[in-house]
């Protein structure tokens, strides 16, 4: 049997990383290397912000509240539940608006890509929304429904579906034809090669395409909140700003960012759980 | 001949280029392939084999002409006429089992019934241990023998090939070669093998139909006068050797012809 020879591997002695080395593009550098920059990286933006900070650089001092002072923030705001209380909110919106758009995007987006009839149907009005900014619908939606959740729901649907839908026809679109035609020869009617071929070899392309609609998800939420909202975290931003409690600005914006980057890790690790056979997947 | 298993009537096929020329790719072509048959049809390159094998295939529709399965004609493509393609073809999502099971699971076969037929074509392309991996685990070389044994799975009257060992290293291709005949005697089946390989398809076909320039017509059949089993001594033999002269000059005075007419 050809292809597979396991023979015990003994690892190559440590090579000397010369500096130069880290510099040649498309060439992985060793993992100590990689996350010594990462902790410089992150450490580097901490250390600027405390300097600036505690050495009163920033005046008048509110503009630039310190760590300890946006720590004390955070922990207050969890004590009263402030702070659990409008992300909870923001979290609802942007899940049940994104979920919607997916949903509706994902099939109609690999009909889109893959039958030159929908494409024609679709693709003017999908190009039409798509250059519309949400946020300029905003006070229309507000009119017809009101600022309530369906109207958060709403914009984060209508700013993610149509651009979610081209991303996901793009995917279709090229999914090679030799794959299609095997399905044919193999028995397989249009049908079932939508279904059975072009839905599966479209996933790890939507997958991607998820990840990226719902950082813009964020984004649309916070412009909908800020403009008109009850609870959430943009309308709490808004509040402290009033105050002039920078502090909590600086809490809601980092929760915002935790946010999404946790989003965006669970989208990574379902891809990774859900399609093994993904080409993205080593 | 046996009987005829697949005849092709008067297929003419033409390509509209993109500065709406129109280009005959295959001119009035007839051809009979007999039950059990396995044929050969070298060319040079552009000479409209593979749309050929795509029109028998029912995948495109042939501008004048038709194909007939035991005397009735094709309407479009078919788990009768089974395809193994030069790329590699193999469902990424799907393992080396699903990707055997998919046309059995398409005829509504039950669990039990599928996993014998895939564990039986399995074996014949030697893949046994490999039912779990996806296809971006296995070689080249892998990938094809299950693309091969994903057509047989089906049980389709005739097999068609798209040069399926195009794009194999040397060896690999040799091993394949042998692997592929051994089955056809096995399980005998109707094969049309397109190729540019002169020795692959004398090696294993018993008639090589070598085309012409575009527009694509047969120039020359050729009977492989070599018995079976066949082995890879044979291929240094005078007979092979006399044979394989009489294919290269065939193709070469078809190749001389394509380039004096563009030159």
């Amino acid at each position: 049997m050809q292809g597979i020879s396991e023979q015990p591997t003994s690892r190559p002695p440590e090579k000397r990383i010369q500096f130069s080395d880290l510099w040649k593009p498309h060439t992985p550098i060793p993992r100590r290397y990689y996350l010594a920059t990462m902790v410089l990286s992150l450490g580097g933006l901490f250390l600027v912000w405390c300097v600036l900070s505690y050495g009163g650089f920033v005046k008048p001092s509110y503009f630039l509240p310190s760590p300890t002072a946006v720590v004390s923030a955070a922990l207050r705001m969890i004590e009263t539940g402030e702070l659990w209380e409008n992300a909870q909110a923001s979290i609802t919106v942007v899940v049940i608006g994104w979920i919607i758009a997916a949903l509706l995007a994902v099939p109609l987006g690999i009909l889109m890509g893959s039958l030159k009839i929908v494409e024609a149907l679709l693709e003017p009005i999908v190009n039409f929304v798509r250059y519309l900014p949400v946020s300029a619908m905003i006070p229309l939606l507000i009119l017809y429904i009101g600022i309530g959740i369906e109207e958060k729901i709403s914009v984060i649907f209508i700013g993610t579906f149509f651009q979610l839908i081209l991303l996901v026809a793009d995917v279709a679109a090229h999914v090679g034809n030799d794959l299609l035609d095997s399905a044919y020869t193999l028995g397989s009617s249009r049908l079932r090669v939508l279904t059975t071929v072009l839905l599966p070899a479209t996933l790890p392309g939507v997958m991607d395409a998820l990840r990226i609609t719902l950082g813009w998800a964020w984004t649309y939420l916070i412009v909908a909140e800020l403009v008109a909202a009850e609870h959430g975290l943009g309308i709490m931003i808004l509040q402290s700003q009033r105050g002039l409690r920078t502090d909590k600005i600086f809490v809601g914006l980092v929760t915002i960012g935790l946010l999404g980057f946790a989003s965006d890790i669970l989208v990574k690790w379902l891809h990774r759980r859900l399609l093994p056979w993904s080409p993205r997947i080593r | 001949m046996n009987k005829t298993k697949l005849e092709l009537r008067n297929i003419t096929m033409a390509f509209r280029t993109r500065l709406g020329d129109s280009v005959v790719a295959v001119d009035d072509l007839s051809l009979n392939v007999g039950d059990r048959e396995f044929i050969s049809i070298v060319g040079p390159s552009g000479c409209g084999k593979s749309t050929l094998l795509r029109v028998v295939a029912g995948l495109v529709r042939p501008d004048v002409g038709s194909v007939l399965l035991d005397g009735k004609p094709i309407t479009g493509p078919g788990a009768d006429r089974g395809m193994v393609f030069q790329s590699y073809t193999l469902f990424p999502w799907l393992t080396v089992q699903g990707n055997v099971e998919y046309g059995p699971r398409l005829k509504g076969l039950p669990s039990a019934e599928r996993t014998r037929i895939a564990l039986e074509y399995l074996e014949k392309v030697g893949l046994i241990g490999f039912e779990r991996s996806y296809p971006k685990e296995l070689s080249g070389g892998m990938m094809q023998r299950v693309a091969i044994a994903r057509a047989l799975a089906n049980d389709p009257e005739v097999l068609l090939m798209d040069e399926p060992f195009g794009a194999l290293d040397a060896q690999t291709r040799i091993i394949m070669q042998e692997m592929l005949v051994t089955i056809w005697q096995q399980t005998p089946k109707t094969i049309v093998f397109v190729t540019h390989d002169i020795d692959e398809a004398l090696f294993m076909s018993d008639s090589v139909y070598v085309m012409t320039a575009r527009p694509g017509r047969i120039k020359q059949v050729l009977k492989v006068e070599l018995p079976r089993p066949r082995t890879f001594e044979m291929i240094t033999s005078s007979a092979f050797i006399e044979q394989k002269r009489a294919v290269i000059e065939a193709i070469k005075e078809e190749t001389l012809k394509t380039i004096n007419v563009t030159a």
